[in-house]
């Protein structure tokens, strides 16, 4: 640990921490969740993450929790991915390309619009 | 900055590098790295989470996982579960952890948190959460903007006084240890928190020790002191770890040790641990046991500012009083002195208990009224019962009925009122409270805690004591009272230190305002609130009773008689007054009288 020795040496150790409080203070008012089962991976979940994770670095979006869940039944919509916005129901979609990640982020996350054509029609 | 959808904080405690815990960095990277996953999960190491005893620990975030004991062997199994396929891995996770009392509550509309900001919201164990809430940026300032003169004049203009008790001036206090000619100089931060039922610096040392060390570290600037103690009692270990740890991380950045902050200003300091005297925490008394003597006063003048640790020059304050001073310094003296009364500014921490609907720890402006702090706050007495009095200042304070819930709370008010300010001791007293009972308890307390240097002390509240007992059971003489009002007059002025001097206080106060009870205990043979048993009786109300034996069946001592379905009788002979039979009897048949 190196010592503070000035006052911007305190202000950099501030940043450092208060970066880091973020990290274990983000609650997520949005949650993306991918399934990253067998079945998902093997039809294509890790490209669907990766462009998650682009869209969001390139954006700079505030308070989204990316996590991952296993196989949730319906393996063959895989990739799958949810979209929990606060007190909202979880919506779920189904074969999501990178170029269909896109389309999500910027319609659902960003503006709150469910993208009908990608929703895996649940049922009771 | 890349985005990371997951971070993983690894302890790097010294502990937990012990026993591996950098090895699991290195793997956890390497691992993460083999299966692709290294853009996405960030592997950050930290001062300390904090279960560093079940180590080597890491934190997964945002889901707040907290895998302890982990080996190198299980990282492979840890990566692909947990940040491949995103679950968690049951069988490394740290057992839940059990919810702690909570002493702390949501603050409610008045009260105000400027010693208590930080408790319960950061990691007392780890410097970087203090530095984010603004820590040490007070010291910064200080030490580079402001030469020791300012900064005792920033903390006489903000009013701070001595939160221990005797309310003197902070500021003065410094300016005349800083006064004193002498090339040593010392600090001590009384944490030797001893009043019953008194919890405040506890918490603020358990919850925000940087506050306090910061504090310190800002008075010995002021007063040109080298080295500095922290005197805690023995009984708080978790307050003595705690501060040790900070200790230890901010020597670790250079915040404590020499040049500090790249000046020429050096300082260190350490814990010293007191044995549980009560009399430790009186100033002098305190000072001989940190320098190895035996805990016991010693007349003043000369004052610890001009004669104190070591025969050097030395400013001894309170926990509370150091937490405040980063703050004043930060928000300026105006801001500091907008809160509270003309003569008592800022805020004050109490241990609220008794019989409020809300006990617990709580901070408020001065100029709060008592009727605020207990109906507002303390959300009222339990089982809506009526108020009958407010002990304040601990031991040596003093119980105020009724007519003063109006009191704003200050130093001078209380005073004047026959009680006082004390460390923050408040002890509410329901109707069912016997004055005389409650006056004996704290001078047992005292009594028991009495050095026995000086005789007013050591023999004055033994014969005080034993008035007060046979008063409560039933043998109390004519002119009892006129006793206690005279040795209370000659306890206080003849005692060494504040222990013997404020004895008296729970007698006298409770005499002034509870006369009649004491009275009634002496020439009547009764105890109106019904607590002293050598005074009471218990009887079975031949009415109510519907003869379900249950009373007789929980009666320790079997004094209960009667046949099933039939009245049953209490011998008063055999009786202990224990009131069991009361509480278990579901008729409301037992009475006392």
């Amino acid at each position: 640990m190196n010592a503070i020795k000035s006052l911007d040496d305190l202000k950099k150790i501030r940043e450092e921490a208060l970066a880091k409080r973020k990290v274990t203070e983000t609650s997520g008012a949005t949650q993306v969740i991918v399934g990253m089962g067998t079945c998902g991976i093997a039809a294509g979940a890790r490209e669907t993450m990766k462009a998650v994770l682009e869209y969001i670095e390139a954006k700079n979006l505030p308070n989204i929790v990316v996590t991952q869940t296993g196989c949730i039944g319906l393996c063959e919509q895989e990739p799958i991915l949810q979209v929990v916005m606060s007190e909202k129901e979880k919506v779920t979609y189904g074969k999501v390309s990178p170029e269909v990640v896109k389309t999500i982020m910027e319609n659902h996350v960003e503006k709150g619009e469910v993208v009908e054509g990608h929703v895996i029609p649940m049922q009771g | 900055m890349a985005y990371f959808r997951s971070n993983v904080l690894v302890c790097s405690d010294p502990e937990c590098i012990g026993k591996g815990s950098e090895k699991i960095l290195e793997s956890l990277l390497a691992e993460l790295s083999k299966k692709g996953l290294a853009e996405e999960v960030k592997v950050m190491d930290t001062p300390r989470i904090g279960d560093c005893d079940k180590g080597p620990e890491i934190l997964v975030y945002p889901e707040g996982y907290h895998y302890v004991g982990l080996t190198v062997e299980d990282i492979p199994f840890l990566v692909e579960e947990q940040f491949l396929k995103g679950r968690p891995v049951n069988k490394l996770l740290a057992p839940p952890k059990k919810e702690e009392a909570q002493e702390l509550r949501e603050p409610t509309a008045k009260e105000v948190r400027v010693v208590l900001r930080n408790c319960g919201k950061i990691n007392p164990e780890n410097i970087e959460e203090y530095i984010a809430e603004n820590g040490y940026a007070a010291l910064a300032k200080v030490l580079t903007e402001k030469s020791p003169d300012e900064v005792i004049q920033i903390v006489k203009e903000s009013g701070l006084r001595g939160r221990g008790g005797a309310g003197f001036s902070t500021g003065m206090k410094w300016a005349l240890t800083r006064d004193t000619v002498g090339d040593v100089r010392y600090i001590i931060c009384n944490a030797d928190e001893g009043d019953p039922g008194a919890f405040m610096n506890r918490a603020v040392l358990e919850g925000d020790p940087h506050s306090v060390l910061e504090g310190m570290i800002i008075a010995a600037y002021a007063i040109g002191a080298q080295q500095g103690f922290v005197y805690c009692r023995a009984e708080y270990p978790i307050a003595v770890k705690t501060f040790e740890i900070a200790i230890k991380q901010a020597r670790e950045y250079g915040l404590l040790g020499e040049h500090i902050f790249g000046t020429d200003f050096s300082f260190d300091l350490e814990v010293r641990q007191g044995a549980g005297a009560f009399v430790c925490g009186e100033e002098t008394a305190l000072i001989a046991s940190i320098e190895g003597k035996r805990g016991e006063p010693r007349p003043r003048p000369p004052f610890p500012s001009v004669r104190g640790l070591f025969g050097k020059p030395t400013s001894i304050n309170n926990v509370e009083s150091y937490a405040n001073v980063p703050q004043i310094i930060l928000n300026g003296p105006e801001w500091f002195a907008s809160m509270g009364t003309e003569k008592s500014k800022g805020t004050k921490t109490f241990a609220l208990a008794g019989d409020v609907k809300k006990t617990g720890l709580i901070e408020v402006p001065f100029g709060i009224t008592l009727r605020e702090i207990i109906y507002d706050v303390g959300g009222g007495i339990k089982n809506d019962l009526g108020f009958k009095a407010i002990q304040t200042g601990g031991p040596m304070g003093g119980c105020l009925p009724e007519e003063f819930l109006d009191l704003p709370v200050d130093y001078e008010r209380l005073s004047q009122a026959g009680s006082i300010m004390g460390s923050g001791g408040m002890v509410v007293l329901d109707e069912e409270t016997c004055m005389v009972d409650i006056a004996k308890f704290f001078v047992k307390f005292i009594q028991d805690e009495s050095c026995g240097k000086c005789v007013p002390c050591r023999v004055g509240t033994r014969r005080m004591l034993e008035i007060l007992t046979r008063i409560t059971e039933g043998n109390g003489r004519p002119d009892d009272i006129d006793l206690l009002e005279q040795l209370s007059v000659e306890i206080r002025q003849d005692s060494l230190c504040g222990l013997g001097q404020g004895a008296p206080n729970p007698v006298v106060s409770t005499i002034k305002h509870f006369r009649k009870e004491y009275e009634a205990h002496i020439n009547d043979k009764v105890c109106p609130a019904k607590v002293c048993r050598a005074l009471i009786s218990y009887e079975i109300d031949p009415e109510k009773c519907v003869g379900c034996t249950l009373c007789a069946r929980n009666c320790p001592v079997n004094c209960i008689s009667g046949e099933l379905k039939k009245t049953h009788v209490i011998d008063p002979d055999i009786c202990i007054r224990c009131g069991i039979c009361k509480q278990v009897c579901n008729y409301g048949a037992v009475l006392v009288k």
